[in-house]
């Protein structure tokens, strides 16, 4: 089989439908992200660099950084734990677990947060029982965490289970039958195999994990200066008329969406034959 | 593939070469299923299932007409089918946008084609309160396309063509990211065997290309509508949040919490879920059944 | 209505995938393009077929130019290699296709196309099968649909790509003699493309060998058999042995024998001669190549003996199974005597 080969637009059909999508992306796409860029730098150095200096954002990035670097690792042993026994045995109930796998991507961030609350919050579950033993979870960083770890859970799975499966399962069998026990095969056959899908899936699940808005906001309380993430942040800034201050810390995550999209370019670019050949995104 | 051949030493097997130890009481070859699968059981049990769990059961604190008139109550149906309605719409937008744009990512090649295809993926990426605040800025009446459809008597920021458009903005890359591979790999042969056959390039775009992208196309509509049904960041800006008007369910949910209503929120969080559980499933039959019918 | 193909040259970006092709097709001639991968044949088809141009020459059909007309206008039947069915549309759907996007004046009614497509599908032989779809078909069922498809529009002419490719050796030879029987039937000018020396001489009425771009030879299977021009058409249509020796006036010198050769442009000295595995005769004592027998195997109707020389060349030959050779053994020597040797330039 042969696939068409791209080609300059010459019909006027071709070239009305490039420029449809060119203005469409234009328009849905990337104005609004000039639009932040724009707003951030409206009134110059001085205020930008007020608001992003400001103890409240510091604080805000920080517990940011530390909710993804608590959630990103779990959610990545996650993913390879599951796509090991799902790419590399039988068993009864995989469409199902799948399924639950692929649960996180389909239910609301808010219902995400929601669910923690039932669980932890004052009237949850188990909330009186924390009350009297004094352990916080919600309006907390286990809530933070716990709330972004549910809303990232399919990112490395699902970037993983394709590729394990189309690499099939030859090069650890053929290593165990030379006598490597179980690790040895993980870390010389298999993690070489799948690490830049591993590192393509991470990237995901980070991008996503410092931008979540929906499920941190129900979890967290919105406690300035402790339970606040950078995206909280904006929203409390934008909601007090702060435009400025909220485009300059909304203009730091743009950045950060900019790098992880060309870090994405680069990696399917660089090593499309390593990723999962049918999934692009 | 049994463990036994992996494991049984040959004649002449080396000093130092220690044989496997064959996992007793299992054929399988390769090591860790019961670790691995124990671990990813525990996992999803701790993260989503007792969480999910604890939704399904909250609702019937006040037994079945708690329930029933929290899901009947006029301001939560309003916005359901605020919700549904512009989520559909929104994704209905993206199926013929993002199948242009599709179209165009693969078969054409012009300056900057390939920034362009990188910029699809830009509502994955960027955080959905940015996209929020910037959409909301971009439409007020005083913004940049806000203030060019203000006289004509459009207004979107604060109204539920406000809504609709943040959720343009958050389902297109699904559509696109579905259909291009598909596209890209569709059987050039084919289409020549339409052209040879005396089909003209519209008549092959519609009768042949286009029922074979009808699986992908559904795909993308689907991810799309599901993404759009539980939108929160990039809504909630833009939105005006006006009860019966431009109110989101997801927004009624966090309303509910705020007032200690946790059946009520577990309540409506529940409706909303299976809703969009029942539409997904429906896609999905519907993308079956086209799939038994192309590669039965 | 005769196909006339004049000066065809192509180049790609890097290499010359036709240079300057000139053949012609009699009306309700069975044409087979043969060549190696490489040799610029589906270049050629696709020309013909009007999905890619020629950089320079002619192609006309009837004395009209075919290069005026696009792919859609020349009303030519294509049988892609890959079948290149379309897979959400039913055997039935797959056939009427053709006529269904004539433009609205030049089209049949509905019951005009039905009545055509139960015809087409008698033909194929598979009349059951036309609420089917395509992945539902065997690989054979589905190569007769293609066909049936590019025969609906009754095409001027008949192009096939690499028809029986994608097939496993029973089916193909089924096919093949189908095939040849649909083309006696409706009579339509066929051209089609293939590696497959066997089945180039078993199909069609002459064949056109490609080499590079370039037509080695053109003729009836017969004739390119026994007259092929060069080494390349020779070594292309069958098994063969290659042996130096000296060429002098019309007899060649192997060193201790001679043989009369048939001498196609080559000149006076030394040279490579070539003959067939069959036309070989064995014996205890007697001129030709003092041999050792390596190998004694049946291939079918024959034996087939596999022989070196005492300095290393090794021979494959053919013989019948109550001639000299069904006495031989594993390390005999005996002398093989070539009896039709070929010299090319």
């Amino acid at each position: 089989m042969r696939a068409r080969p791209a080609e300059a637009p010459k019909t006027p059909a071709a070239v009305g439908l490039s420029l449809v999508a060119v203005f469409w992306l234009a328009l849905i796409i990337l104005l609004p992200l000039v639009t932040v860029l724009v707003e951030a730098s409206k009134e110059g150095a001085a205020p930008f660099l007020a608001a992003v200096t400001e103890p409240d954002t510091i604080a805000a990035i920080q517990l940011t950084l530390l909710v993804a670097a608590i959630a990103v690792p779990l959610n990545a042993v996650f993913g390879i734990a599951a796509a090991w026994c799902i790419t590399r045995f039988e068993f009864k109930g995989k469409g199902l677990l799948l399924t639950i796998i692929d649960l996180p991507f389909t239910i609301s961030p808010v219902i995400a947060g929601l669910v923690w609350m039932l669980l932890f919050g004052a009237q949850g579950w188990f909330g009186a029982w924390l009350r009297l033993n004094d352990i916080h979870i919600v309006f907390a960083l286990p809530g933070l965490v716990l709330a972004t770890v549910l809303v990232t859970l399919p990112f490395v799975a699902r970037e993983l289970i394709p590729l394990m499966n189309d690499q099939g399962t030859d090069e650890e069998v053929a290593a165990r039958t030379l006598g490597a026990r179980g690790w040895d095969i993980f870390f010389r056959i298999t993690l070489p195999n799948i690490k830049w899908a591993l590192v393509y899936g991470v990237l995901l699940c980070t991008a996503r994990a410092m931008g979540e808005f929906g499920a941190v906001s129900v979890v967290s309380g919105h406690i300035r200066g402790q339970t606040n993430t950078l995206p909280l942040q904006i929203e409390i800034l934008y909601n007090q008329y702060e435009a400025v201050a909220a485009f300059a810390c909304a203009s730091i995550l743009a950045g950060l969406a900019i790098v992880t999209l060309i870090l994405k370019s680069v990696l399917e670019w660089r090593f499309a034959d390593e990723l999962a050949a049918n999934r692009r995104h | 593939m049994t463990a036994s051949t992996a494991a049984q030493p040959t004649n002449g097997t080396p000093e130092n070469f220690t044989p496997p130890h064959p996992s007793l009481h299992t054929n399988r070859v390769l090591p860790g299923f019961k670790m691995s699968l124990g671990f990813t059981i525990a996992y999803v049990s701790l993260i989503v299932l007792i969480p999910l769990a604890a939704l399904a059961a909250r609702p019937w604190e006040h037994g079945w007409d708690g329930f029933w008139s929290v899901v009947t109550d006029g301001r939560v149906l309003a916005s359901l089918r605020l919700s549904f309605v512009t989520a559909a719409a929104a994704a209905t937008l993206n199926l013929f946008v993002g199948l242009i744009i599709a179209w165009v990512l693969t078969r054409y090649k012009f300056p900057g084609v390939n920034i362009l295809d990188a910029f699809v993926d830009l509502p994955f990426a960027l955080p959905t309160a940015v996209a929020g605040i910037a959409l909301c800025t971009l439409y007020a009446t005083n913004g940049w396309v806000g203030s060019l459809l203000a006289p004509l008597g459009i207004k979107v920021a604060y109204t539920p063509l406000g809504i609709f458009v943040a959720l343009v903005f958050v389902g297109l890359p699904f559509v696109v990211r579905s259909v291009q591979p598909v596209l890209a790999d569709f059987d050039a042969e084919v289409e020549e065997a339409a052209l040879t056959l005396g089909a003209s390039p519209w008549q092959t775009a519609i009768r042949v290309i286009l029922p074979g992208l009808a699986p992908a196309l559904l795909t993308g509509f689907s991810l799309a509508m599901a993404r759009a049904v539980g939108e929160y960041g990039s809504v909630i800006f833009i939105a005006g949040n006006m009860p019966y008007v431009s109110e989101i369910t997801p927004q009624l949910i966090i309303i509910k919490l705020q007032e200690y209503d946790y059946a009520g929120a577990a309540s409506v969080g529940m409706i909303m879920l299976l809703c969009s559980l029942v539409i997904l499933a429906i896609i999905n039959a519907l993308q079956i059944w086209l799939f038994k019918r192309g590669r039965a | 209505m005769s196909l006339t193909v004049s000066n065809i040259t192509k180049t790609f970006t890097k290499f010359a995938a036709l240079s300057d092709v000139t053949f012609e097709a009699e009306p309700g001639e069975f044409l087979a393009l043969l060549g190696p991968s490489g040799s610029g044949k589906t270049t050629l088809l696709r020309l013909l077929a009007g999905l890619d141009q020629p950089d320079s020459g002619a192609i006309a059909f009837d004395g009209e130019n075919f290069l005026s007309l696009n792919a859609r206008e020349r009303r030519i039947g294509m049988v892609f290699q890959s079948y290149a069915l379309f897979r959400h549309m039913t055997v039935a759907e797959n056939i009427a296709f053709g006529l269904t996007v004539r433009p609205a004046g030049e089209r049949k009614t509905k019951a005009q196309i039905k009545a055509k497509v139960e015809s087409l599908l008698k033909l194929i032989q598979l009349e059951e099968y036309g609420k089917r779809f395509p992945a539902q078909l065997s690989g054979g069922q589905r190569q007769r649909v293609a066909l049936a498809r590019a025969l609906a529009i009754e095409p001027r002419i008949l192009l096939l790509d690499e028809p029986f490719g994608a097939l496993d050796a029973l089916v193909r030879k089924d096919l093949r003699r189908w095939l040849r029987r649909i083309h006696d039937e409706t009579g339509v000018t066929t051209v089609f493309v293939t590696h497959d020396q066997e089945e180039a001489l078993d199909l069609a009425d002459r064949v056109v060998v490609l080499k590079e771009g370039r037509i080695e030879q053109i003729g009836a299977p017969l004739e390119l058999y026994r007259e092929p021009k060069s080494a390349f058409v020779f070594e292309f249509l069958g098994a063969n042995n290659q042996a130096p020796g000296t060429l002098l006036g019309g007899t060649i010198d192997f060193g201790g024998f001679t043989a009369t050769a048939i001498v196609k442009g080559a000149s006076d000295g030394a040279v490579t001669a070539r003959f067939r595995p069959f036309d070989t005769q064995i014996s205890r004592s007697g001129p030709g190549f003092a041999v050792k027998v390596l190998s004694v195997l049946p291939a079918g109707a024959n034996l087939r003996l596999e022989l070196q020389t005492a300095d290393g060349q090794v021979f494959e030959t053919q013989h019948a199974h109550d001639s000299e050779a069904s006495d031989l053994h594993v390390g005999d020597t005996v002398s093989l005597l070539p009896t039709k040797v070929y010299v090319f330039a």
